[in-house]
């Protein structure tokens, strides 16, 4: 019952250093207009390398056929349902890539005069201004590369700011179901980690939380909606109980595909989030990145925010590096521009309204698979879900397969599986967001992959369980890979 | 769908959030552009930029020229949009390229592992640091004042809250090259790691090898650090340095207003467990054929949360995909021959300005030149040097200049006609 | 299965004193869990440890789990064949893959952790 795959052809392709040959080039360079130089002569002998051993030489032609041919290896958003839980595979649209190669724009020094870079400028204060209306915070820095990068940003934030009261004080309270970046994070910015059990229904637990939170406590760092997918209805209650004890709140904003149009953090007591610009506002994950990871806080935490912040003076605007309680640069530089582009293009494209009906959307396409699932699989949560929906593999275990073992299997029908084994609370997670991307015909044939696949764990479990097996690469062998790592190219 | 879902509107899927946190109004946002207005938009901004101007800035961010092919690639949807490959079986195409990209940091490196890509060269700095700092069991680390301003920035701000005192070294006012005797007198035996970047900011090569004596004498790592990835092709890696960290901007990644860029870690074997950052390795499928796969993720914060190794998890993928066709393309001869040109530009300009530094340099120099010469050459519609008093005090009447491929002599007559040598006559100039 | 003369702990590892000198493992309950084993880290020969503090940690794939030791005292001999074959503790976790021998700092330790019988009636509650 399989309608969306069949195998087709790849091309065997051997590694560039494999394929080389002495002499082959795919470069052109102009002739020099200026003389030679006496490399020896003007950097020291000792200094010069006799030549970069190893290094590939191929042709033009070549180049472009083994980096096309490899690119058939992969799975992409262009290829189809994407369901990573937390991840928000959406498509990214190709008019972003266009935009973030406007030449006046990606050819920018980040030093060229202020005066010759208004473009870019203006560009950045109105994406930290879309940001801040969409968020309800009351200031946003573009700085942090990526989600774990704004993480690091707003926890300093909060240091800073505690610190100037007098007391940083010694530790981040994380929920049991929380992406491992967060703890990670805390532990960088000096901070032990005391994590928090979910109530019964998956969300906070208020009462526990009014138990622990004390003088020792920075900030809760909380995902909402959480990685359950499921809405944290106590958050403001919860925020009322920090803020009561000095604390901050701290929220991960990796699942606002859920709330954008509809909720806003800073209505709901939030003192300081992150966005993941790769994931809500539809900049392509590229393979595992580049990302960007502003960071929208209250007018609290503003005077702390990385230097330099923008500013405008008459109409122009300017750098302003004169923060004496800013926390410092998390970057280089002022963020990653180029990303900053292309979700500006997205939010331009959607506009206030058109951003609403897409989280209406993923919202919808979640309960959509929820309901036409939640027969066949455990759901270890009751609660009403969002933008994504996790069932537990406890029906197909007891027929030996796992859900790393159910996620292979969904590749055989044309899709990519969902988050594995994430998050850590569900035992056997299977964590599916379908994002506003897809359309009702994707949905079902992955739904009904989903069923056909649930029906094979009981008459073929071993079918399922040595999955996939259409695809050019079969089961990878991952332990024999960190027993003896392999990590770089050597001739024979 | 909506029947299946038992509503009648999508607005009652929302309706179990409390009435109080619902947004009661639109974003106050402008309704959706076309496509057509979006590119005008920001063609718009773009008028409101440097474009069509010669630049000779360079400090950390190079204009090199950007082969065809990069975007050629990069463009395909297969590497555009799919996600970090932790399904080996349908990731094999990134799986690959991030094997080859490993493999050609190290060729160029000369160290036996690199990571798949940090964010930047900036926060590849305070990654090497923390790095070196749990390989060796001590907490101190110093710094070259000579190592771009920017990523000592960030280095301090990583290092405040976790217990690691940073301390600065000076640099030789004569040659701008490291000053050894300061770096001797700031090391103690609870310095983990010694920081030295090559080419320095000022442009000029670094006594390595020195460096990494004194380093080693007291048990630290040396960590040599890299803005201009072009010198690599002609530039001897130093073998007794531990950790290179290193910007790969020069190698395709457009300029882009500061980011996105890509960083890299490379090392020595030993401390491979410390490193930070995703790795690929090369193991086999269930049918024998070679396979590659992401491996040693135990190190990662997905699986050791607060004892990770860093809390990186999105890394630079498409970015370091840039600098594996970049390399591919240029190869082993060209990247020599490119990295000659960029000499050659370099040493014909400095040729014709009052040098501030004695030492050997790659493609940057520093000059003595009054910020106003950067006015003169504006309405000749060149971008001339960095002026460098932000960042040293002490050279407030010196700037920092760039000469790549991209220079054309013509351009750099004109800046010679605008900051020639005290004794140099500026009339014999051709303008 | 869990030999008698050795003595377990509720975090799996365990411990037979021979002497002066206790040798330390995993069981072969903790193998189980962690599936393919990739690698592990010991400490140092001469090292001090306290029983009931990490000594360690063993790697599969996607998990790392620390070692707990059940005895106090140094570090008198470290397993190196692991380092090249971490697979030995999937397959003979109570005898070749052995992890370190302790010189006991408090033998009477050894009274805290569990007879082979209790430590099989635990693994079988805790399943």
């Amino acid at each position: 019952m399989i309608d969306k795959v069949t195998p087709h052809i790849t091309q065997n392709e051997p590694l560039l250093f494999e394929r080389s040959s002495p002499g082959k080039k795919a470069y052109q360079l102009p002739e020099l207009d200026v003389p030679e130089v006496d490399a020896a002569e003007a950097l020291g002998a000792e200094n010069v390398r006799a030549e970069i051993a190893g290094f590939p030489e191929v042709s033009e032609v070549e180049a472009i056929r083994h980096f096309t041919r490899l690119s058939t290896w992969n799975f992409a958003i262009d290829y189809g349902m994407y369901p990573l839980g937390s991840c928000t595979m959406k498509y990214n649209p190709r008019i972003n890539e266009q935009a973030a190669r406007t030449e006046g724009l990606a050819w920018a020094h980040p030093y060229q005069p202020e005066a010759l870079a208004q473009g870019c400028l203006e560009v950045m204060a109105t994406l930290e201004a879309a940001l801040a209306e969409i968020t309800g915070m009351d200031a946003v820095t573009l700085q942090p590369a990526a989600g774990a990068h704004g993480e690091l940003t707003g926890i300093l934030l909060i240091r800073a700011l505690l610190e100037k009261r007098g007391n940083p004080r010694k530790k981040i309270l994380i929920p049991d179901s929380a992406h491992g970046t967060n703890p990670a994070t805390a532990a960088i910015a000096g901070y032990a980690i005391e994590n928090i059990k979910s109530s019964e229904t998956g969300v906070l637990d208020v009462a526990a939380l009014e138990q622990i939170v004390n003088e020792d406590v920075a900030a809760l760092m909380v995902t909402n909606p959480n990685t359950l997918g499921v809405f944290e209805n106590n958050i403001a209650h919860a925020a009322e109980i920090l803020h009561g004890k000095g604390a901050m709140l701290y929220m991960d904003g990796a699942n606002m595909n859920a709330l954008v149009g509809i909720a806003r953090p800073g209505d709901f007591g939030v003192d300081v989030m992150h966005l993941n610009l790769h994931k809500t506002f539809s900049t392509p994950h590229g393979g595992g990145g580049p990302g960007a990871g502003p960071v929208a806080v209250k007018k609290v935490l503003e005077p702390f925010l990385p230097a330099p912040r923008l500013k405008k003076s008459g109409k122009r605007w300017a750098w302003d590096y004169r923060r004496k309680h800013s926390i410092g640069r998390v970057k280089a530089f002022y963020g990653n521009f180029g990303v900053l582009i292309r979700a500006l293009a997205y939010i331009l494209a959607h506009g206030g309204p058109g951003l609403r009906n897409a989280t209406m959307d993923a919202v919808l396409n979640a309960v959509y698979i929820r309901k036409r699932l939640e027969a066949y699989f455990d759901l270890p949560y009751q609660s009403p879900n969002m933008h994504e929906v996790v069932f537990s593999d406890d029906r197909q275990a007891a027929k030996g397969v796992r859900t790393g073992d159910f996620a292979k299997r969904l590749i055989d029908y044309g899709f990519h599986p969902y988050t594995v084994s994430f998050p850590l609370i569900v035992h056997g997670a299977m964590m599916i967001e379908p994002t506003e991307t897809e359309g009702k015909r994707e949905i079902d044939q992955f739904i009904d992959a989903m069923i056909s696949i649930a029906k094979e764990v009981e008459t073929d479990p071993q079918l399922v369980k040595t999955a996939p097996h259409l695809t050019r690469a079969s089961r990878v062998d991952e332990t024999t890979a960190a027993r003896k790592p392999i990590l770089r190219w050597k001739p024979a | 769908m909506l029947a299946a879902c038992g509503v009648n509107s999508p607005e009652e899927l929302f309706q179990h959030l409390p009435e109080a946190v619902r947004l009661d109004r639109p974003l106050d946002l402008p309704p959706g552009i076309s496509e057509y207005e979006i590119v005008q938009y920001f063609r718009d901004r773009a008028g409101d930029t440097a474009l069509g101007y010669a630049s000779f800035l360079g400090a950390g961010v190079y204009n090199h020229y950007r082969p065809v092919l990069v975007d050629t690639v990069v463009s395909r949807g297969e590497f555009l949009t799919s996600y970090t490959p932790y399904q080996a079986e349908i990731s094999q195409g990134t799986l690959t390229t991030i094997f080859e990209f490993q493999t050609m940091i190290c060729q160029l490196t000369g160290m036996d592992v690199a990571n798949a890509s940090m964010y930047d060269g900036s926060t590849a700095v305070p990654e090497a640091a923390m790095m070196a700092v749990r390989a060796t069991g001590k907490g101190r680390v110093v710094v070259a004042r000579n190592v771009h301003p920017e990523y000592r920035e960030v280095l301090h701000t990583y290092a405040k809250y976790q217990g690691m005192p940073v301390e600065e070294f000076g640099y030789a006012s004569e040659t701008g090259g490291i000053d050894l005797e300061d770096l001797e007198r700031k090391m103690d035996d609870l310095t983990a790691a010694v920081i030295i970047q090559s080419p320095n900011f000022f442009g000029i090569v670094e006594q390595v090898k020195a460096a990494a004596e004194i380093a080693h004498k007291r048990g630290a790592l040396l960590v040599v650090v890299f803005t201009e990835a072009v010198s690599l092709g002609i530039l001897e890696p130093c073998p007794d340095a531990d950790i290179v960290a290193g910007e790969l901007q020069s190698f395709a990644i457009s300029p882009s207003y500061g980011g996105p860029y890509a960083g890299i870690i490379a090392t020595r074997e030993k401390f491979l467990r410390q490193m930070p950052g995703r790795l690929a390795g090369q193991t086999t499928d269930s049918r024998g054929n070679r396979a590659f796969c992401l491996t040693l993720s135990t190190r990662e914060q997905h699986i050791r949360r607060e004892k990770a190794t860093s809390n990186i998890c999105t890394n630079q993928a498409l970015i370091a995909l840039m600098a594996t066709v970049f390399m591919t393309v240029y190869g082993k001869q060209g990247l020599r021959e490119l990295a000659r040109q960029n000499l050659a530009k370099a040493h014909y300009l400095a040729g014709k300005l009052d040098l501030r530094f004695s030492g050997k340099y790659f493609n940057e120099f520093v000059v003595r030149a009054p910020e106003t010469i950067n006015k003169e050459l504006l309405k000749k519609k060149i971008i001339g040097g960095l002026p460098l008093g932000r960042f040293y005090p002490e050279l407030k009447d010196c700037m920092l200049l760039c000469a790549t491929e991209m220079s054309k002599r013509a351009d750099m007559d004109l800046i010679a006609s605008h900051a020639a040598k005290p004794q140099a006559q500026p009339q014999e100039v051709i303008a | 299965m869990y030999p008698e003369n050795f003595r377990y702990t509720k975090e799996h590892e365990w411990v037979s004193v021979e002497g002066e000198t206790g040798t330390v493992g995993i069981t072969d309950h903790a193998q189980a869990e962690l599936g393919d084993i990739v690698y592990v880290d010991l400490p140092k020969v001469g090292a001090h440890i306290e029983q009931g503090k990490s000594l360690g940690s063993v790697e599969s794939v996607k998990a790392v789990s620390d070692i707990y030791s059940p005895v106090s005292g140094e570090v008198v001999a470290i397993n190196t064949d692991l380092a090249d074959h971490p697979e030995k503790l999937n397959t003979d976790p109570h005898g070749d893959a052995w992890l370190v021998k302790i010189k006991l700092g408090n033998p009477g330790e050894v009274q805290n952790l569990m007879t082979s019988a209790d430590y099989l009636s635990y693994v079988g509650a805790e399943k």
